[in-house]
């Protein structure tokens, strides 16, 4: 039997996020996706979403959603959810779905998997693939069957267009609770950063606790300049204070796919590799030689980062001249 | 304030290559080394600082975990926490998210907690979806993903991560409120700190003490299922050199070999 799958659609300066379109596209190959838009412009991006394969789609044009966080929309889905029973709530790992997703389960008592990297029906049996510490991938499912939630990890699915297809769209009128509207959002500031953002460079030189300390992290950020591309973190040095949150790389933080990763004085933790593995080229500098790193590169040099990475520089600075 | 933060004691991710048993399909715990998890002593650190500012505040670090994770609450004790609840059950081994959640939800309601510290997430599950359903089972509102906190009054405003930048958002007491990695500076325990925290209030309890029914948490209570453990696929094995000083030439080589310059 076809499978019902939804999701929901974040938005993004007046678009559909990417990632909402990712997961949008996953749906749409799995059964029959459709997908709920809640906020101000919800009105203004359900028409665009029958190119991404949504058959219908649930829009409810209100500034609430923008304005107080989470639980409006919890409430939505909820109502909604229990109205339609679908097969599954396919979302992506964003701050605002991991937030939704963590209340709707203990409402409604869902189940629910993370970190999903594939996922598919065997019959009516719902198989996730989630890798696990490196080593392992484990495939999960929803024990008692019945409606359930899987967070895909970003990336894990391409966005694609769907010719010719259009959705149906519904217009909701939900009322809100008032005590609902109690996370109020004052403000929002955008933290510009020089060069690409990580999520978009296509080459990010990153570095670790082989850096040794706070200042010699200028390395990495200047051979990032030379190459245009972005510099990235791992988790230990991010906890260190040495960098803030929105350079951290891995499984928490961002999840990268360059076609060019440098790792400097990185050991290669299976929380970092969950972020970058799926880059197109890895080149790793790391001083123990059975650093886990070197295991995931394509080229490594056994050495220190500190006395390579401004040799480097200056490489490819004088090779660029040319 | 009555103020709480709630830990849990991980393989220590910088030595260990956290592994599934394949019978159990659980976490490996024995014969590895356990620690507080790194995340949860940010998170610690932040509430101690609030405490602090605050003033007249107690603050309580709570754990779900078996009888060994009575060395990561005294270190939490150490780094400054006023006392500790550890919740240890044989029946809880195997809990999700959500039985995780109801277990703590329920020493949060009984303690009439009024600001709750997480972490964003764990670092050895790093579903993150524990501090949401605390928050849902108490009903009260969550301030997540925050870089910096503070209370005027009966409110807490936060400065919450977004993929542009921040938010500043605000609710009212009690809530929930996660702290991303790495947003605080890290107390480490002092030798005072440590001969101290042999002296704070430690308190364990069990599912009965919390009236909590044993079919709804730990693998009973399990709304995620493990079908099947797999190998993951390895990368193809790449070239290693030693670096002889000629490093960058050879390193530019190869980004050039491969047009990536």
């Amino acid at each position: 039997m076809t499978k019902t799958i939804w999701t929901l659609v974040e938005i993004e300066y007046g678009q559909p996020a990417r990632s909402s379109l990712e997961v949008l596209s996953k749906a749409a190959k799995l059964g029959r996706a459709e997908a709920i838009v809640l906020g101000a412009e919800a009105a203004k991006v359900a028409p665009l979403l029958g190119e991404y394969g949504a058959a219908k789609v649930y829009a409810h044009s209100d500034a609430t959603y923008d304005n107080y966080l989470t639980l409006p929309a919890v409430d939505a889905l909820s109502a909604l959810l229990q109205a339609n029973q679908p097969d599954l709530l396919l979302l992506p790992t964003t701050y605002d779905a991991r937030d939704i997703a963590a209340r709707l389960n203990a409402r409604l008592n869902l189940g629910l998997i993370t970190d999903a990297t594939d996922l598919q029906y065997d019959g009516d049996t719902l198989k996730v693939t989630v890798p696990w510490g490196g080593e392992n991938v484990v495939t999960a499912t929803h024990p008692h069957g019945g409606l359930g939630i899987v967070l895909a990890r970003p990336k894990a699915f391409s966005v694609e267009k769907v010719e010719g297809n259009t959705a149906e769209i519904e217009t909701l009128n939900i009322p809100f609770q008032s005590a609902s509207q109690c996370i109020k959002v004052l403000e929002r500031i955008e933290e510009k950063s020089e060069g690409p953002a990580l999520e978009e460079a296509s080459v990010i030189v990153s570095g670790g606790r082989g850096l040794g300390k706070a200042e010699n992290y200028k390395l990495v950020e200047e051979l990032a300049t030379v190459l245009g591309g972005a510099p990235g973190a791992t988790r230990a040095i991010v906890d260190a204070g040495w960098l803030p949150y929105s350079h951290q790389i891995g499984q928490t933080g961002k999840t990268v796919k360059p076609t060019l990763y440098i790792a400097c004085g990185i050991s290669g933790a299976i929380q970092h590799l969950a972020g970058m593995k799926g880059s197109k080229y890895i080149v790793a500098i790391n001083k123990d030689e059975h650093a886990p790193i070197f295991s995931a590169a394509d080229f490594g040099v056994v050495g220190d980062a500190l006395t390579i990475l401004p040799q480097l520089t200056a490489e490819v600075k004088k090779r660029k001249a040319h | 304030m009555k103020m709480f933060v709630c830990v849990k004691q991980i393989p220590d991710p910088n030595t260990v290559v956290s592994k599934l048993d394949p019978n159990t399909k659980r976490l490996v715990r024995s014969g590895v080394s356990l620690v507080l998890d790194p995340g949860d002593e940010t998170t610690i650190s932040a509430a101690i600082k609030l405490r602090d500012t605050l003033g007249n505040s107690e603050l309580t670090a709570v754990c779900m975990g078996p009888t060994s994770a009575q060395e990561a609450m005294r270190r939490a004790l150490a780094m400054g926490v006023d006392r500790a609840i550890l919740v240890t059950d044989p029946a809880l081994g195997g809990s999700d998210a959500l039985g995780t959640a109801r277990v703590l939800s329920a020493v949060l309601k009984k303690e009439g907690a009024e600001l709750i510290f997480c972490s964003t997430e764990s670092t050895d599950g790093y579903t993150g979806m524990v501090p949401g359903a605390i928050a849902e089972f108490l009903g009260i509102a969550q301030l997540s993903f925050a870089r910096e906190i503070k209370v005027e009054g009966q409110k807490a405003i936060a400065h919450r991560v977004t993929q542009a930048g921040y938010q500043v958002v605000e609710t009212n007491l009690p809530a929930v409120v996660t702290i991303a990695s790495g947003s605080f500076e890290a107390i480490y325990p002092t030798m005072k700190g440590i001969m101290g925290a042999k002296k704070k209030p430690f308190v364990q309890m069990t599912l009965a003490d919390l009236g909590i029914d044993a079919a709804i948490v730990g693998e009973a209570g399990a709304r995620e299922q493990v079908l099947a453990i797999g190998q993951a696929e390895a990368r193809a094995a790449g070239q290693i050199i030693k670096d002889e000083g000629d490093s960058a030439q050879k390193i530019a080589d190869f980004l050039e070999r491969y047009q990536l310059l």
